[in-house]
């Protein structure tokens, strides 16, 4: 069980003009090896969740706890806790400051007190998983490399921290089609292949619809739906009156529907949709005949 | 007066080329395009492909090396047009935080007026009136940091319309925002097209937006590569795709059912009309 939150409540401004209560109540587990999805409206309560999964924002009741230690314990490691829990936030290459991309990755495992030769095994290792090629890049300044290219080197430097939990604010926002594709050819490798936990905020549930095996979805501070892609997108008017999209393969779906097409529940993967679709169209060409 | 006529240019490029200083190739390489009054047009093309280079050289902001720039008539290598120029061309970047000056959203608005030495009561006017199209009145005394992503972008807008402009241009405007954010901003644009006929140019990544212009220009390497209506450009999947661009998910699936032999129509761009299609098959 390496990620459980119980009863998590997060308050901003306590006491003054402005107050806020941005978490409720919030409880889940994430099992080891899961891919989540984490949706939800802005000021939903996404961000300040994320924040809490590694100690940046401390409850203002409730606890977190990663393999077993609350985050909220003096007496841990925390240190050794941060590490398990890789965060990359919105807009990641804002952070990027060193001279070259080498530099800018072993930041962290240098803090960590490693000797050289681990840090720079680290360094290789994180580039390779990224797709960045250590030879032609890593000695380049940040800002040589193209956007999606930043953003890899950004997550680069949180993988050298070989966290087990990878959270992961907007991976793709603001970058292009193909800069999207690469960021979430790269998540989906680094969980299929390393087996790494992974914990996606998103605002595309198309992406999310593709990716995660399961779907937590906040509103207004609360976590309102915990489940499989089939059972949360096939809610799709519940989504919409919380301001949310539901991905176009849902709507077909729902659309096709009213019109009497018998389209089984559960459908939101453009794959699946394409077959059905093919044997409603290739029966439909026997009746022309 | 040239001011009614509907086919009257807006933007007229001829030849456009551009080189960053020091940079070994164009980044807009020959480019002839216009805009017409009134008219809606989208520029796609992945990063560095010269879409957002193009645009700042609508406004001024950077200057053809070879070819013409005309906006709304003048030539933008004219030095002593410049404000003129920008104040009919007004532009809205990406990031919001990056272009709201003021800590009140109503003296924001005002900041290109009293630059350009608009009299006080007149500021007043437009003020308000900016701040109603874009539904923003009951916030115009509020602090920007207080504000949404998608009601700063609607800020940013009204500081553009005060100025009366006769063409937008958004680069990339709604990239960081949430999708709530975006229908606002989007409805916005449509609306200032459709009741003010100011012509608009987004660039942008989400090919749902580029669905809705009036036509779609797709760059790649400096250069135009496709150009039409968004239901001709998306249509030609294999070109689009090959040029690092998505499709809308409509679009593509109907793609992959031609392949697999169903003779729908491979123009599909909405939910609605690929329901119409599969009822119009079966």
């Amino acid at each position: 069980m390496p990620l459980v939150v119980e009863n998590l409540n997060h308050i901003y401004m306590k006491g003054g003009p402005y107050e806020t209560q941005a978490l409720h109540d919030v409880s889940f587990t994430i099992r080891d090896g899961e891919f989540v999805g984490l949706i939800g409206h802005t000021g939903s309560g996404k961000s300040t969740l994320v924040q809490h999964l590694n100690g940046l924002l401390q409850p203002d009741s409730g606890r977190v706890l990663v393999d077993g230690t609350d985050l909220a314990d003096k007496t841990a490691d925390r240190k050794q806790i941060r590490c398990k829990v890789g965060l990359v936030f919105q807009y990641a290459e804002n952070q990027l400051f060193e001279e070259t991309v080498e530099k800018d990755i072993a930041f962290g495992p240098k803090n960590l007190g490693l000797d050289a030769a681990e840090v720079d095994r680290r360094v290789r290792e994180a580039m390779r998983q990224v797709a960045l090629d250590y030879e032609t890049i890593s000695q380049k300044s940040v800002f040589e490399l193209s956007g999606g290219q930043m953003r890899r080197a950004a997550i680069a430097g949180v993988l050298a921290m070989k966290p087990s939990v990878l959270v992961l604010d907007e991976p793709c926002a603001g970058l292009d089609p193909h800069g999207r594709e690469e960021i979430l050819g790269l998540i989906k490798r680094l969980h299929t292949e390393s087996g790494a936990t992974i914990v996606m905020v998103s605002h595309s549930m198309d992406d999310v619809a593709q990716l995660a095996e399961r779907v937590l979805v906040m509103e207004k501070g609360r976590l309102v739906m915990d489940g499989t892609p089939e059972e949360v997108f096939t809610r799709g008017e519940e989504l919409r009156s919380m301001g949310l999209d539901v991905p176009q393969v849902v709507q077909l779906c729902e659309q096709l529907r009213a019109r009497g097409y018998e389209i089984p529940e559960r459908i939101y993967r453009m794959e699946d949709i394409r077959e059905i679709l093919l044997k409603i169209l290739k029966k439909g060409e026997h009746h022309a005949q | 007066m040239a001011e009614q006529r509907m086919d009257e240019d807006r933007i007229l490029a001829t030849d456009v080329t551009y080189r960053y200083p020091d940079a070994e190739r164009n980044a807009v390489d020959q480019v002839s395009m216009r805009v017409k009054r009134g008219e809606f047009l989208a520029i796609l093309g992945h990063n560095g492909s010269g879409k957002s280079t193009l645009a700042k050289l609508f406004n001024a902001l950077y200057v053809p090396e070879s070819g013409t720039v005309l906006m709304c008539g003048m030539d933008t290598r004219d030095d002593e047009l410049v404000f003129e120029i920008r104040q009919n061309a007004g532009m809205v970047f990406q990031n919001p935080d990056n272009q709201i000056v003021a800590t009140i959203v109503e003296e924001d608005v005002a900041f290109g007026l009293e630059n350009n030495g608009v009299p006080p009561a007149e500021i007043r006017v437009r003020i308000d009136e900016a701040l109603k199209i874009v539904n923003m009145s009951e916030y115009a005394r509020k602090a920007p940091h207080m504000l949404s992503g998608g009601q700063k972008q609607r800020v940013a807008i009204a500081g553009v319309l005060a100025m009366k402009p006769k063409v937008i241009v958004l680069d990339e405007s709604t990239a960081m925002l949430d999708p709530s954010g975006r229908a606002e901003v989007m409805n916005t644009v449509h609306r200032l097209n459709r009741d003010e006929g100011i012509s608009i140019v987004i660039i942008t990544h989400y090919m749902s937006e580029a669905a809705t212009a009036d036509y779609v220009i797709v760059m790649d390497d400096g250069k135009i590569r496709l150009t039409g209506t968004p239901r001709k450009v998306f249509s030609d999947v294999e070109t689009v795709r090959s040029l690092g661009l998505d499709v809308p998910p409509m679009t593509g699936l109907a793609h992959d059912l031609r392949h697999a032999g169903i003779d729908i129509r491979p123009d599909v761009l909405t939910v609605e009309e690929m329901v119409e299609e599969v009822c119009r098959l079966s």
